[in-house]
């Protein structure tokens, strides 16, 4: 056997990871802010009054300088799984290759031919030719994540594949169930209605910065009152879908769920955990005579009810997890870790043999093999049960901040709609507001957190772990690109920063009359 | 005739941008970076030659692989 530095897994992963954070500093804003604008343009032309035309601009020019700065930055992840992960990228073929592919033509010509209208077509198209661009622009860049969010959700719950020892590769062979996978719709859902809900933060931050500023106070007004409209829209949709989400984890990656929760033991009836404290340093995949939470506030059956739709629905902690042996609702009992794991190795023995043999009997008696383990082939790879069980304190604490920011975000926009003639006088209110503005940020890859690490250690679930899917490279060049990226990335952040600070500065060209 | 008024639309777009000019700079820059230094130098494609030899190094790797110590 031949053994992988652990070290590289933990450095590939977080370049990896700082990649996709950076990239995912630009798309919320780039969905979210993309419908405000195209929802005050058609104002605009409902109303036929220019202060919304101006409005709209100067959201879309502010639209512009995010999309400007976030473009292309995806590339390097696709670079990355062409260097780093090249046995990974070559295991899930075209099920990855195919939606990317679309989503590369989709967004290619969808989103640069209308982004081109919006932009240079205001006295050169008709007014309805214009709203159908900036439509059709976020609507093509809304796409572009449906495709992404389909081959993210396909390596969390992989479906639509059959694998081919010959090419070792999984090859697609059903594209209604990848494309519409119900972890994916979910997924694309809650992804899209949370940027919204960035998008809507991001409106509203600015339009008080200009009230605590004494400017362009109609616009900021006019602005909040969409954005408190469509934010509060969104977040409620967010959470509604967050709910779903939880279910799908409930029934794809229990272990997630558990980790989420910080849950070791398991049962019927079992409470949401609303707040808590972990206790520092302990071991999660192990028995211990430690209290696990410090202090914690729980729901009574929540978490029943979110994972079984029962208020005294059985859900599995993580020892259950490890141990299995508890019933499934489809019947059956579940295999522990360490089946798992022999299934895994008799699977991976299974695809050499298919692979060196030349006796055709022999042949077919190993695919037979392979085919009946395949499910628990990523299990092969691991060395002991404890490695299924994900960094609990970053999946526990993420997920919470994600979930309270939520409900920050609805009081905001809710408060702001109710009481808004009051807030927008009280200086300290305003002033909060635009400094909890990057919540939104927060809150959004907090989200990935928990979905990204409370799935480990898989890189496909059940399938690929990440120690399996990682290329063979020298870790201190894994080391230099991802101190080379921090820097370019810190770069390319001040820019634009810079540049959005300063558009904002100069503010719009309204003659702050309210419609 | 159409194709000239499409040229000619996006030509005066690209003429009469301010702060486009700035962006589109600092996308060609980036592009730059991306593709001939960062996509040259540090991510080469791991796997070479031909489908069949790259099906046989990833099934090598993956018949053969454990984690260290």
């Amino acid at each position: 056997m031949d053994a992988i530095d652990s070290s590289l897994v933990d450095w590939s992963r977080a370049q990896f990871a700082l990649t996709a954070m950076y990239h995912w500093i630009f798309v919320p804003l780039t969905l979210g802010l993309g419908v405000i604008m195209a929802i005050m343009e058609t104002l605009y032309v409902r109303t036929g009054r220019e202060f919304w035309k101006q409005t709209a601009k100067f959201w879309m020019k502010l639209f512009g300088i995010n999309f400007a700065m976030g473009v292309a930055t995806g590339i390097i992840l696709e670079f990355e799984f062409g260097t780093n992960w090249s046995n990974y990228s070559w295991f899930v073929g075209d099920i990855f290759g195919a939606p990317l592919a679309i989503e590369g033509i989709v967004a290619f010509f969808m989103e640069s031919t209308f982004i081109a209208i919006m932009y240079f077509g205001w006295n050169k198209v008709g007014k309805g030719a214009h709203l159908a661009s900036t439509w059709l622009t976020i609507i093509g860049a809304t796409l572009s994540a449906w495709w992404i969010l389909v081959a993210n959700a396909w390596m969390q719950y992989p479906v639509g594949m059959e694998f081919n020892p010959d090419t070792v590769r999984n090859e697609m062979v059903d594209f209604a169930a990848v494309a519409l996978s119900p972890v994916a719709v979910v997924k694309f859902c809650h992804t899209v209605t949370s940027s919204w809900v960035l998008g809507a933060m991001f409106v509203v931050g600015v339009s008080c910065w200009y009230l605590l500023r004494g400017r362009h106070t109609d616009f900021a007004k006019a602005s909040i009152r969409v954005a408190c409209w469509f934010g509060l829209v969104a977040a409620l949709l967010t959470a509604h879908t967050g709910h779903q989400s939880g279910r799908d984890i409930a029934l794809h990656q229990p272990m997630k769920l558990a980790a989420a929760e910080g849950l070791y033991e398991g049962g019927t009836s079992q409470g949401l955990v609303l707040g808590g404290v972990l206790t520092p340093g302990v071991d999660w995949a192990a028995p211990t005579e430690q209290n696990r939470f410090l202090f914690q506030v729980e729901m009574p059956c929540a978490l029943s009810f979110l994972a079984t739709h029962e208020l005294d629905g059985y859900v599995p902690g993580i020892r259950n997890l490890l141990e299995g042996g508890y019933p499934l609702l489809a019947g059956g009992v579940v295999l522990s870790a360490g089946e798992k794991m022999q299934r895994g190795r008799t699977a991976i023995a299974a695809l050499a043999t298919y692979r060196t043999s030349r006796d055709a009997a022999e042949k077919q008696v190993a695919l037979k093999t392979l085919r009946a383990n395949f499910d628990c082939f990523g299990y092969g790879y691991l060395k002991s049960p404890a490695e299924l069980v994900p960094n609990v304190p970053l999946t526990f604490y993420s997920f919470r901040i994600m979930v309270m920011l939520g409900g920050y975000f609805i009081a905001l926009f809710a408060g702001l709609l109710l009481l808004g003639k009051y807030i927008m006088r009280w200086k300290w209110a305003l002033l909060l507001i635009v400094l909890t503005t990057p919540l939104a940020w927060l809150a959004s890859q907090a989200g990935w957190v928990v979905a990204e690490v409370g799935r480990q250690p898989w890189a496909i679930q059940g399938l690929l772990p990440n120690v399996a899917a990682i290329s063979r490279l020298d870790v201190g060049s894994v080391q230099t690109t991802f101190f080379i990226f921090l820097g370019l990335f810190t770069l390319l952040l001040v820019a634009e920063v810079s540049i959005m600070a300063c558009a904002i500065a100069t503010g719009p060209e309204t003659d702050n009359t309210a419609a | 005739m159409l194709f000239g008024r499409i040229v000619k639309f996006y030509m005066d777009g690209f003429r009469r941008m301010t702060l486009g000019r700035t962006l589109w700079c600092i996308i060609l820059l980036k592009l730059f970076i991306m593709f001939a230094v960062l996509k040259a130098f540090f991510f080469p494609a791991y796997l070479q030659g031909n489908e069949q030899e790259k099906s046989q190094t990833v099934s090598e790797e993956l018949t053969n692989r454990l984690i260290s110590e």
